[in-house]
């Protein structure tokens, strides 16, 4: 018999991230483990309540942020209707779960791996740094407006070092740009790996060809089903060829896809 | 109880089928359920050569619906045969190819590829898609063309059945119905996608990009139960029931309009499980109903 990847579980807890948290749309959402089989970092799950009835009709996909034996944690960002929606889960709710989805970022135990994150792109890189074999390898650029206090960022400074820049005004994009060029000047031979906004993930891919370094980008396309049937979250790759960002992705090599 | 289903020569073991689109290739449902248990499996629409479809964005959530303009991007159907069909269960469940082409010429030549494969049980033929230029929802508007392509493929396609799939954006369904009866279809299945658009106001754009698509999922089940009722009233031939089906109860729906089987759609993306419960749950409720056969059921809608 397969074993179904779907099932109903608890919401354990969900409350704003840190003190700022409710004021910017900041979410920490634990639920039950359901007891799917390993997780790796960078995968994602769907998420929908059947309290929803038929509307909103589409499950949200979200990063697992972390992977505990007891429970999933999920950070997420108010952006519309259905992140709205999952603020106003109680503990005990139930909400069906299906993943963990997509192939995850490379691992590289041997290889000086730089993270970029931006916003809520974060949310893969707390799993990536938990499970890593030589976190040592590891360091984190996190660009971001809300608060730090609004992410899981100081779990992440704890084990790693990181470096943060909070972009206030229109003006600080261009500073930001040249500090993840400045970043990937430096990390020649290395493995780059990026979640956050597509503009963000255009930066990087511009920078991880002028520096030649190897680099992974996670895409975070709309998601009708997140198993690779609907194709209604497809990106270009590099012949053109329109690929499941669920299933062939959300990680791709930064220069096999087209943003 | 006793959930099969004959459909001129298609042989299903339970009314609950998957419909085309909805359930990729079949494999990606592998991991959420036995696919052995399914009454059948229609995979995605597929063409003589691949197809890349329309451009991003081509999905919108709506009320209790989705719109989609996928426009039939798939592996093409060497691709299908070769790399797909062998993987899936198809001596425990009748796996139904769901053509698409540009003319009846075309359709008849993929019916006369997959009329060779033993893992094929029927063909199902797409002549109401609304989100591809050429062809497409204009062979379903036009009773005389539905008529020609369902000779075309029923010529080639040897004793395969033939299901021909209606599109609802028709002013009679019955006349559509008939049409494609007398060209030989061995069953109908209905309905295919109403088309339909969504705007966002803020950026002034359609949230399409290939402006419209058509629209499934529960909002569309009243229109689906119609056109099911008036088709099935028109024909001999047995009808397959779709449009909005997200439970048993809406499965007993389509039944008492007239519907043999039904295939279920949009519901399998509200969980990926969902067809495999609804197997599951259907004869708990026949039972609660008092009903233990379908034939019961079938067409026994009381209209006064
Ligand atoms: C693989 C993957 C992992 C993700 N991980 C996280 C995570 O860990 N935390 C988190 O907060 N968010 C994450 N997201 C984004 C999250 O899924 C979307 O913000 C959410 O689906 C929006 O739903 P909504 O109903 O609130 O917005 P809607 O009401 O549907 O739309 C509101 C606005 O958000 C935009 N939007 C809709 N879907 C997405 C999307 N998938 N990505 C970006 N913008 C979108 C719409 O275009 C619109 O402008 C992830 C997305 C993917 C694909
Ligand atoms: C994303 C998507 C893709 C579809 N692709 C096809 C297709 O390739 N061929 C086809 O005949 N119907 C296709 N359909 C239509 C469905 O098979 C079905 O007729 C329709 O969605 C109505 O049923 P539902 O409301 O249960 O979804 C597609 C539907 C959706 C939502
Ligand atoms: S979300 Fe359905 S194919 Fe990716």
């Amino acid at each position: 018999m397969p074993l179904n990847r779907c099932h109903d579980v608890k919401v354990i807890a969900l409350n704003p991230h840190g003190p700022e948290g409710l004021e910017h749309g900041l979410w920490l959402l634990e639920l039950e483990n359901p007891g799917f089989p390993d997780v790796r970092p960078g995968q994602f799950a769907m998420l929908r309540p059947p309290s929803w009835g038929f509307d909103p009709l589409w499950a949200r996909p979200l990063s697992i942020c972390r992977a505990l034996p007891d429970r999933w944690v999920f950070n997420f960002l108010v952006a519309g209707r259905g992140t709205s929606a999952l603020t106003r889960l109680k503990p005990g709710d139930t909400v069906t779960v299906w993943g963990p989805l997509g192939n995850g970022f490379a691992v590289e135990p041997g290889t000086r791996t730089l993270m970029l994150a931006g916003g809520i792109g974060l949310a893969p890189f707390v799993e990536y740094t938990a499970a890593h074999p030589a976190p040592g390898q590891l360091s984190l650029l996190f660009g971001h407006r809300p608060p730090l206090s609004c992410y899981p960022y100081e779990d992440l400074a704890r084990l790693v070092p990181c470096e943060s820049f909070q972009d206030k005004t229109p003006e600080d994009i261009p500073r930001f740009v040249a500090l993840v060029e400045k970043h990937m000047s430096e990390h020649a031979g290395g493995l780059a790996l990026a979640c956050g906004p597509t503009p963000f993930l255009r930066t990087v891919q511009a920078a991880a060809k002028k520096f030649g370094v190897r680099c992974q980008i996670s895409l975070e396309n709309r998601m009708v089903c997140g198993v690779g049937a609907c194709l209604g979250c497809v990106a270009a790759d590099k012949d053109g060829h329109n690929v499941q960002t669920c299933t062939k992705g959300p990680v791709f090599w930064s220069g096999d896809i087209t943003l | 109880m006793d959930l099969r289903v004959k459909l001129s020569g298609l042989d299903l073991k339970n009314p609950v089928m998957t419909a085309s689109g909805t359930f990729g290739y079949g494999l990606e449902f592998a991991p959420y359920g036995d696919l052995r248990t399914l009454g059948g499996i229609v995979v995605k629409g597929l063409s003589l050569k691949p197809r890349e479809g329309n451009p991003m964005p081509r999905v919108a959530e709506t009320p209790s619906g989705m719109l989609n303009a996928i426009g039939l991007q798939n592996c093409g159907v060497e691709a299908f045969l070769k790399r797909r069909l062998p993987s899936l269960p198809w001596r425990e469940t009748p796996i139904v190819a769901n053509l698409y082409a540009c003319d009846p010429d075309e359709f008849g030549e993929l019916a006369s590829i997959l009329a060779a494969e033993e893992g094929v049980a029927a063909l199902e033929v797409n002549i109401s898609c609304p989100n591809v230029k050429a062809g497409g929802v204009l062979f379903g508007q036009d009773p005389a063309l539905a008529a020609s392509v369902t000779e075309a493929v029923k010529k080639r396609a040897g004793n395969k059945p033939v299901m021909v799939k209606l599109s609802p954006n028709v002013a009679d369904i019955a006349a559509m119905a008939k049409a494609v009866e007398s060209a030989g279809a061995d069953i109908l299945s209905l309905i295919n996608t109403l088309t339909g658009m969504s705007v966002d106001v803020r950026t002034r754009k359609p949230r399409l990009a290939n402006v419209v698509g058509g629209l499934s999922g529960p909002a569309i089940k009243p229109v689906a139960l119609r056109c099911v009722w008036q088709a099935s009233r028109a024909v001999k031939i047995p009808v397959v029931g779709m449009g909005g089906i997200a439970s048993a109860l809406d499965v007993l729906e389509f039944i008492l309009v007239g519907a043999h089987a039904v295939q279920v759609g949009t519901a399998n993306f509200i969980r990926p499980d969902f067809s495999f419960r609804l197997v599951e749950e259907l004869p708990a409720l026949m039972q609660r109903m008092g009903v233990t056969d379908l034939d019961e059921l079938r067409g026994s809608l009381k209209t006064g």
